[in-house]
């Protein structure tokens, strides 16, 4: 019994126990309807080894929808138990576990992939290319993402959640003051899917600057392929300091290092700057990619071309560069000296800048065009204010001497949500529409999208802004009740029917899906529903695996669209056959030894994690002597598919 | 007989052994930390820019341009990190 005792969680609730038998059962249905439908072995050949960036991408839709479900009940969970005054719904450890997981659970295991999965799914379609640079690198990027966020999400029924806070400030996190494992699996869970991101970054560092189709020079690009390219590259330079932060609280954690404690000449405020100094970048890879899919589809339905290209471009370079100036202001109150937060101040304040070019090039492309209110337009149309008001409130949190006021208190929270929901979410939701025939060959209905936005908008605003209010009269973040005598109550119930009406918008999106599977017709008008301007809709809905069965050629920014209106030709030349990558089962694999190596560290239970290390060791050098020289799709077989699906100039 | 002997390589691998002895007398050797801390770093950074001139023949390609433009990014970065680092948690400390 003494080794199992560690896997029971330290305090239970009905709850828990609740979500464990309902974990159960689903498994053991998905497991059932596997069985029962035969379906193993297209769950193999087709998914689970697939090195296709647009399967990878729908591989990461359908995880951050998972996700955004888990983390949205936690979120509702947490308004309700601050609705009222001295609520008994949660007790305080509860709480703690529930607001580290769902900071955690959204930042990186729903915002990440939803970006990723526009990522995958686009940007090769976007230039003009077959895939990914790297075909296999990238499944491995999906399935260490996917092992690390299951890892995460194990926690709360086997050994216990995190309880740190998403950004697990030491010494709370260290051994003395988080004795369960929760932190634990933090620390690895977001290694094992860093890690994953990492590659990801390479991945599409180098397919941008070496796969472009012929013609398109960097200036040509799509605008989402450009915040692809700098997020890759913000990638590239601050994962690694979370990798590092991360390796460092672990062996704090199993193996006793002092590098963060408060004795022995450890420096327990470096983890939050070390933290900080990835995370600041961070955000800016979440948000990056949604202005990116924002500079598609306001063009889109505006009918107008991007206004201000340039600037948007030049706005986007120096907000990548400048993200990684500012991370102390994350820490005011920390203890240095009024300069340096002076310095960090002005840094911060300056980003608005950029920001603020870009929101008037919206501005300015919406003028004067003839906007098409559709369900990606009301997303974007309802980004622009809204986004605006949580980044003066930024500038307001970046005043050093102003923010010993804020700091910690809900005002900060209203903050970072008014810009990750209105930028982030609002982005991935409008494009997931926008995209949606693209990646599966039907429309999603548009009624009971615009019924989702208007919730989800109605209930962001009421469950936001009255944080900015008990925020300024003093309420705290991350404390799970508060006194009648207060007088936070009203305000904090008004945020509770907020989060409700978030969670319908939730339903209904999931709704429109549903219905839309079963209702909408299969048959998407000349591949191009919405009259789009750039590359990716010059192929069939849903996409071939080759893409392009001829590779475009660019001499536009706008190629599709002057393609269709000015006459350009895009698909010159004959078939030839198609150089395409195998799949393989090497990703899933040794992402599966991961977790395995993951969880054995997580509980240090040693023979195993060092099972794991060799496994996964094994996988590499298997790699290394593999001989894969990927396959061919013949002219025949090329000639048959675009004759189903109506030739390549079909859109003509 | 002589295109066939790296001679670039022996070399760089003779002198990355030099620059590790160099490294290790700061252990056997009694002096001032001062001392000691700007050897390990003049070292160090030395033996990164052979490795990555000798060894992963960052010269040798066409797109060296973009090798080294990545490089002095990244050293800029981390420049930057590190002394921003030293800036609030030592020099702008005040409690």
């Amino acid at each position: 019994m003494g080794f199992f005792s560690r896997f029971l969680i330290p305090n239970p609730s009905p709850v828990i126990y609740s979500s464990m038998v309902a974990i159960g059962v689903t498994v053991l249905l998905i497991i059932f309807g596997l069985t029962h439908f035969k379906k193993w072995f297209y769950l193999w050949s087709g998914w689970l080894t697939t090195v296709d960036h647009k399967r990878i991408g729908i591989m990461y839709l359908i995880s951050a929808l998972l996700m955004l479900f888990r983390g949205g009940v936690d979120a509702v969970m947490m308004r309700a138990q601050l609705a009222v005054p001295d609520n008994k719904l949660l007790d305080s450890q509860h709480y703690n576990e529930i607001f580290s997981t769902h900071g955690v659970v959204m930042i990186l295991f729903m915002a990440m992939p939803y970006i990723m999965a526009l990522m995958n799914f686009v940007v090769p379609l976007q230039i003009g290319a077959r895939d990914v640079a790297f075909p296999r690198l990238n499944a491995i990027s999906f399935w260490l993402f996917f092992m690390g966020a299951m890892l995460f999400n194990i926690s709360f029924v086997i050994g216990g959640s995190p309880d740190a806070g998403w950004s697990s400030y030491f010494p709370l996190a260290g051994n003395e003051f988080s004795p369960h494992v929760g932190t634990n699996y933090y620390m690895i869970g977001i290694q094992i899917a860093g890690i994953g991101t990492l590659m990801t970054g390479i991945n599409f560092l180098t397919t941008i600057l070496k796969m472009r189709a012929p013609g398109m020079t960097l200036m040509k690009m799509p605008m989402f392929t450009w915040s692809a390219l700098v997020t890759s590259i913000i990638i590239i330079f601050a994962f690694p300091v979370l990798t590092v932060a991360l390796i460092m609280g672990t062996m704090d954690r199993l193996f006793a290092t002092k590098f963060f404690t408060m004795t022995d000449g450890g420096m327990d405020m470096l983890w939050a700057n070390l933290f900080w100094v990835w995370g600041h970048p961070e955000v800016y890879i979440l948000i990056l990619p949604a202005f990116g899919l924002f500079s598609e589809i306001i063009p889109t339905f505006s009918r107008r071309n991007l206004y201000g290209y340039r600037s948007m471009v030049a706005s986007m370079v120096f907000i990548s560069i400048y993200s990684f100036f500012v991370w102390t202001h994350h820490f005011f109150t920390m203890g240095q000296a009024a300069y340096v937060n002076s310095i960090f101040s002005i840094t911060t304040m300056v980003i608005a800048i950029p920001t603020g070019i870009k929101i008037f090039n919206w501005l300015f492309t919406m003028w004067k065009g003839r906007i098409r209110f559709t369900v990606p337009m009301l997303y974007s149309i309802g980004f622009i204010p809204l986004f605006t008001i949580g980044g003066v409130t930024g500038v307001m949190l970046a005043m050093s001497a102003a923010d010993y006021q804020y700091h910690n208190t809900m005002f900060l929270v209203a903050h970072f949500h008014n810009v990750i929901i209105p930028g982030v979410v609002f982005a991935v939701l409008g494009a997931g529409t926008y995209y949606w025939p693209k990646m599966f060959g039907f429309m999603l209905n548009e009624r009971i999208g615009k019924w989702a936005f208007w919730f989800l908008t109605i209930g962001f605003c009421l469950a936001f802004f009255p944080m900015y209010i008990t925020g300024l009269d003093g309420q705290a973040r991350r404390i799970y009740t508060y006194s009648e005598s207060s007088g936070f109550g009203p305000l904090n119930m008004i945020s509770f029917i907020g989060a409700a009406l978030m969670a319908i918008s939730f339903v209904l999106i999931v709704y429109t899906i549903y219905y839309s599977i079963r209702h909408a017709p299969r048959d998407v008008v000349g591949d191009d529903p919405w009259d789009a301007r750039s590359l990716e809709w010059a192929t069939h809905n849903p996409v071939p695996e080759y893409n392009f069965a001829i590779i475009p050629q660019v001499n536009s920014r706008e190629t599709f669209w002057d393609a269709k209106y000015k006459g350009h030709e895009l698909f010159k030349g004959d078939y030839e056959k198609i150089h395409m990558p195998n799949n393989s089962g090497g990703p899933f694999i040794m992402s599966c030894i991961f977790f395995v190596f993951g969880f054995a560290l997580v509980f240090s239970i040693w023979f195993l994690a060092i099972i794991g290390l060799i496994g996964i060791f094994v996988c590499m050098a298997h790699r290394s002597f593999e001989i894969d020289h990927g396959h061919y799709i013949s002219v025949e077989e090329i000639k048959a598919t675009e004759a189903k699906f109506g030739g390549v100039n079909k859109w003509k | 007989m002589k295109e066939l002997f790296p001679a670039k390589q022996v070399w760089g691998f003779v002198f990355s052994l030099i620059l590790t002895v160099v490294a290790l007398l700061v252990y056997f050797f009694n002096m001032s930390k001062a001392t000691g801390m700007t050897i390990f770093i003049l070292t160090a950074f030395i033996q990164a820019a052979v490795q990555l001139v000798v060894f992963m023949h960052a010269r040798e390609t066409d797109d060296s341009k973009s090798i080294f433009m990545t490089l002095y990014g990244a050293i800029f970065l981390a420049l930057i990190t590190v002394f921003g680092t030293i800036l609030c948690m030592i020099w702008g400390w005040s409690y």
